[in-house]
This record gives C-alpha cells, structure tokens and sequence, in this order.
C-alpha cells in the first residue's frame, strides 16, 4: 500500500476523487450521504493523520456504516492516508479497497465494517479501552438510521449512556433510509439513555462543527445528522 | 437468562468442602483467580454479562478492570473486540451457548475479522446445567470455533489446567477459547500443547479430551490401546498422534459434539488407510433435564458407554 505525500487537498477536490472511483455512479446516495460529515470530521475535528496511525493518542474514528465507502476513501485520499491513484482500482481484486472497509488493508480505517450493527459495539470497547488507560483521544462512530434497526446498536446505547462514556461520540448519518421509522426522532432514542443530543443539518459545515464539539461532561455524545432522503429504490 | 439460572458456585464450593476426594470446580477456581489475573496483567479486562458477577471478590484496585455490561452478549463480544483494539486484554466470561452460539457474528467480525484477539472463558459445558434443559447446553461450541480462523481451544479436565492455560493466555493478543467444565479428572494431566501419552498399547489410538480422561483410563484398562490426553484441541496435535500410532484405528472421546475433531484426525493421517471413531455429545435434541451423569449415559460417554463403543469399533 502507498502512502501518498504529505499534501492534502480541499473540500473541492472531493468529486474528482470520488470520480476516479464511481464513474458515472458518482452521485450514488449512500455514499454521498456522509460526505460533509466525513470531510468536517477529518478536516476540523479530529486528531487524525497519516503520520498518526500508529499514535495510541489519535483520535479513532469508526465507519460502522460500512455500505458506500466510496466518500470515505475519497476523504482518506484528500488527507494524504491513500495515494489518489489508488481509487482507480476500486474493488477490483488487487485492490485493497472494497465494497466495504478492510482495516487491515486501509491506513485510516479504524475497523473493517459492512455488516450493518458492529461499529457501535466496538466504539464502546474502543471508548472504555481508552479510558482504562487514561488516554483523552476521542472515539467518533459513523452509523446510519437504518443500521439502527440492528438491535445490538440498543445494547451498545443503552451500556454508553449508563456508564457515562464521555469518549464516546456517535453520529447518525439521518437519510430516512430506515423501513419502519424512528417516531419521536432518532436523537430522543439516545436521549432517554442519556447521551447527550445534538440534531443537525449534515451539509452544514459549521453547524457540523459546533455539534462534534459541544461540551457533553460525563455522557456520551450524539450527532444525528439530516441530509436528503434517500432516493426510493 | 438470570441468576436465578446460574449454576450455584458457591454450592459447588461447599460441596469441596464435604469432599475432600472431589476436585476443585473448574469455574470456581477462574473467578478465585481473576482478581490476581488484572493485579499481575494490567492490560487485562475483564467482560461479564451477569453471569459471573456476584461471584468475583473484586479488591478495590482492580475493580475498574472488571466490567460488567448486564445481559447483553452481542455487546460482550464486540466490546471485546474494540478494547482490544486499544492495546488491552480482554477476558470474557459467560455461559458457553451465550458466549459462542448468541454472538457468532460478532467473534467471527469483531475479533476475527478486525484482526484482534480475547480470551473467551465459558462456563457450563456441554450440560453441567442439566436441569436447566437445551437452553443453556453448550455442546456445539467448539464445532462452531471450527468454521473460524485462528482460534486456539483448550478444553481442560482440571482446575490446575485451566487456571495453568488462562494465565499463559494472557500475555499474548490471539484469540483463545478455555471452556471449563463441572467435570473433572482426579488429577492434572497435562496442558500441552503437545498431547501428553498417558498409556502405550498396540491395537489403536485412543484420544480422551480434557475431563473425559479419568472415565476413558477406567473403560479402556484391559484393552490394549495407545491412550492420549488433550486438553488442547486447536491446533490439534498430529505430530503426537503420528508419532504414537500402532494399528490406525483412532478412536476420539470428547465433551462436546460426536466427530467435532474427526476433520483433524483424518487430516493428520490423509497418506494412511485409517479408520477413525468419534465419540461425544450426540447431535439430536434430547429434551431432557436430569443430572450431568444421566447425559453423560444417554450419551454413551459414561465409562460403560465409552468401553462398549471402543470395543466395538477395535473387534
């Protein structure tokens, strides 16, 4: 695997890249779906790098959400994790990157996810090791509404919430994907077991920014973030 | 699943003291052993779902290493897998059917294909439960590690091997399973990883697994057979069984699913015309309560049971 160079490249450069993967399916929804959130996480929150992958301090952050990596490689590419040349060969044999996220395979990529309802399981492992050995880096899972339905995602919600696991963010990636729904909304589902809640909207740069960084003291945090409905398949 | 169904540990316990020829409970020893396992370890953590909880004597400066996530076995696992991932230990407890069969996804994914290890401890066996029915049985457990890559299993017939094998576990980051059993042979055998001979004879193979050993010794004392011990069944020792072989007839006697390690036997000996048995805890259902010595018979792995299928097989 190459690593490319320390240059990275801008928000703008994002649909060139995921060009080089899609094709004429660039505007494929789930994957377009976390894009904002992706690129605020890796550009204005977390301590995360190339040259930080190995670093017990980084920050982890979790796709969880395994379906569509195509925006999460672009990001990697943009931030230096994976020469851009690398896309072109996208889920072809020789490629190390997949329909869905090997992290033994991928520099950057926390866990290997595709099965929908590991990721917030593991980021509770991840959030409680952390904690265990006194290290302040964050843990930030990515899962999407629909992944919700898994009920291992209730046990791992309910667990963060009473344990107060302050290292813990979650973000919901809301494109009303889920077939039965959330009445009430998803943000008071983590609420009544005490997370912290924070709704907003999933293209907005800056008001994606407050939320990753509001002061939740002693509980876990949640992010849901609005973007389009999913088209109907 | 409540305490309400746990096996009594600390019955167990007073029967030890009743019994002074009665071994030491396998399970009883593990959490006698775990507070000094986190105190020597600091990179172990202990998981529990409830099971377990009410019998573990925590010192305050340990306690925080023991984390009990409540009835959530899909969480257990994965829990696992993400502390591992942060450079820890996991060792995680529970019943076997809850520990192996309810969570398969996870430890085929949040271990196995994350690439990150645990130690798994199950408590429960194939029925030390017995009267508590098909539920809480753990037979298939082992056959269900088969289908995963890169599990090490130690089935160990006595305390002083399980607690022998969960310490040497401890200080790497694979992914090992130590199913303790209720049962227990009256003294340590072995633990591995090689098989330990126990007897030499020229008319076959028999390999007699972790608390089975005591019962096979009895059942095959006038029969002349080659006698091994495993309380370490993956990886599987072929050298030991090729090493020892007379006649190739193998014989395998083990506590959880019939023929769960005939795969190993025929791959140990794929260049010789062998015949290989496999005893052990019937596939079929059979909705019965009881006691563990009444399984054990309906099992044919009681000692008349095991003398009369060996026989069989080497006439």
């Amino acid at each position: 695997m190459s690593i490319g160079t320390t240059t990275t490249a801008g928000y703008d450069a994002l649909p060139g890249l995921l060009a080089r993967m899609t094709g004429d399916e660039k505007h494929d929804p789930a994957s377009l779906s976390t894009l904002d959130v992706l690129w605020v996480l890796h550009d204005r929150v977390l301590r995360v790098g190339p040259s930080l992958v190995a670093d017990p301090d980084r920050d982890r952050f979790l796709v969880s959400k395994g379906h569509g990596p195509m925006a999460l490689y672009a990001v990697l590419a943009a931030k230096g994790f994976l020469d851009p040349a690398e896309l072109s060969g996208f889920a072809r044999f020789d490629s190390p990157l997949g329909h869905h996220p090997d992290r033994t395979l991928v520099p950057g990529v926390e866990i290997s996810s595709g099965s929908l309802g590991h990721g917030l399981g593991l980021a509770v492992g991840t959030a409680l090791g952390l904690r265990l050995t006194a290290r302040t880096a964050r843990t930030v899972v990515l899962v999407g509404d629909a992944e919700l339905d898994e009920g291992s995602n209730a046990e791992a919600v309910q667990y963060a919430g009473r344990a107060g696991l302050d290292g813990l963010t979650a973000v919901v990636i809301d494109n009303s994907s889920a077939t039965h729904g959330w009445p009430g909304g998803i943000a008071a589902r983590f609420a009544v077991e005490d997370w912290a809640t924070v709704d907003v909207d999933g293209r907005d740069h800056d008001a994606l920014y407050r939320a990753f960084t509001v002061p939740h003291p002693g509980r876990p945090l949640a992010v849901v973030a609005r973007v389009e409905p999913k088209e109907t398949r | 699943m409540s305490a309400a169904t746990a096996a009594p540990v600390t019955t167990a316990a007073s029967a030890l003291l009743t019994d002074p020829q009665r071994p030491a409970d396998q399970r009883e020893r593990f959490y006698r052993l775990l507070p000094e396992l986190l105190a020597d370890d600091p990179r172990a953590v202990a998981l529990l779902a409830d099971i377990g909880a009410g019998y573990v004597d925590l010192p305050p400066s340990v306690a925080d290493r023991v984390l009990n996530l409540g009835i959530r076995e899909q969480l257990l696992v994965s829990a696992a897998g993400g502390l591992a991932l942060t450079g820890l230990r996991p060792i995680v407890h529970t019943f076997a059917p809850f520990l192996v069969e309810r969570p398969y996804e996870q430890l085929k994914l949040d271990l196995g294909h994350q690439d990150a290890g645990a130690v798994l401890v199950s408590a429960g066996a194939s029925y030390d439960m017995a009267g508590a029915g098909e539920t809480h049985f753990g037979s298939r457990d082992v056959g269900l590690l088969d289908t995963l890559d890169g599990w090490t299993v130690h089935v160990p017939g006595h305390a002083d091997e399980a607690e022998t094998l969960i310490r040497a576990a401890l200080p790497v980051d694979d992914r090992v399973y130590v199913r303790l059993s209720g049962a227990s042979n009256a003294r340590p055998l072995g633990t591995g990883p090689e098989m330990t001979v126990l007897r030499r004879g020229t008319r076959g193979t028999v390999v007699a697994v972790g608390p089975l050993a005591d019962r096979v010794l009895t059942a095959v004392a006038d029969l002349d057979v080659t006698v091994l011990y495993a309380a370490t069944v993956r990886p599987f020792d072929a050298h030991t069984l090729v090493a020892t072989l007379t006649e190739p007839d193998v014989v395998l006697v083990e506590p959880y699913l019939a023929g769960t390690s005939v795969p190993q036997v025929s791959d140990a000996l794929a260049g010789i015309r062998h015949r290989v048995l496999g005893l052990g805890v019937g596939r079929a259902e059979l909705r019965r309560y009881g006691t563990p010595a009444e399984h054990d018979r309906a099992h044919g792995l009681d000692v008349p049971g095991i003398r009369r299928s060996v026989a069989a097989f080497l006439s």
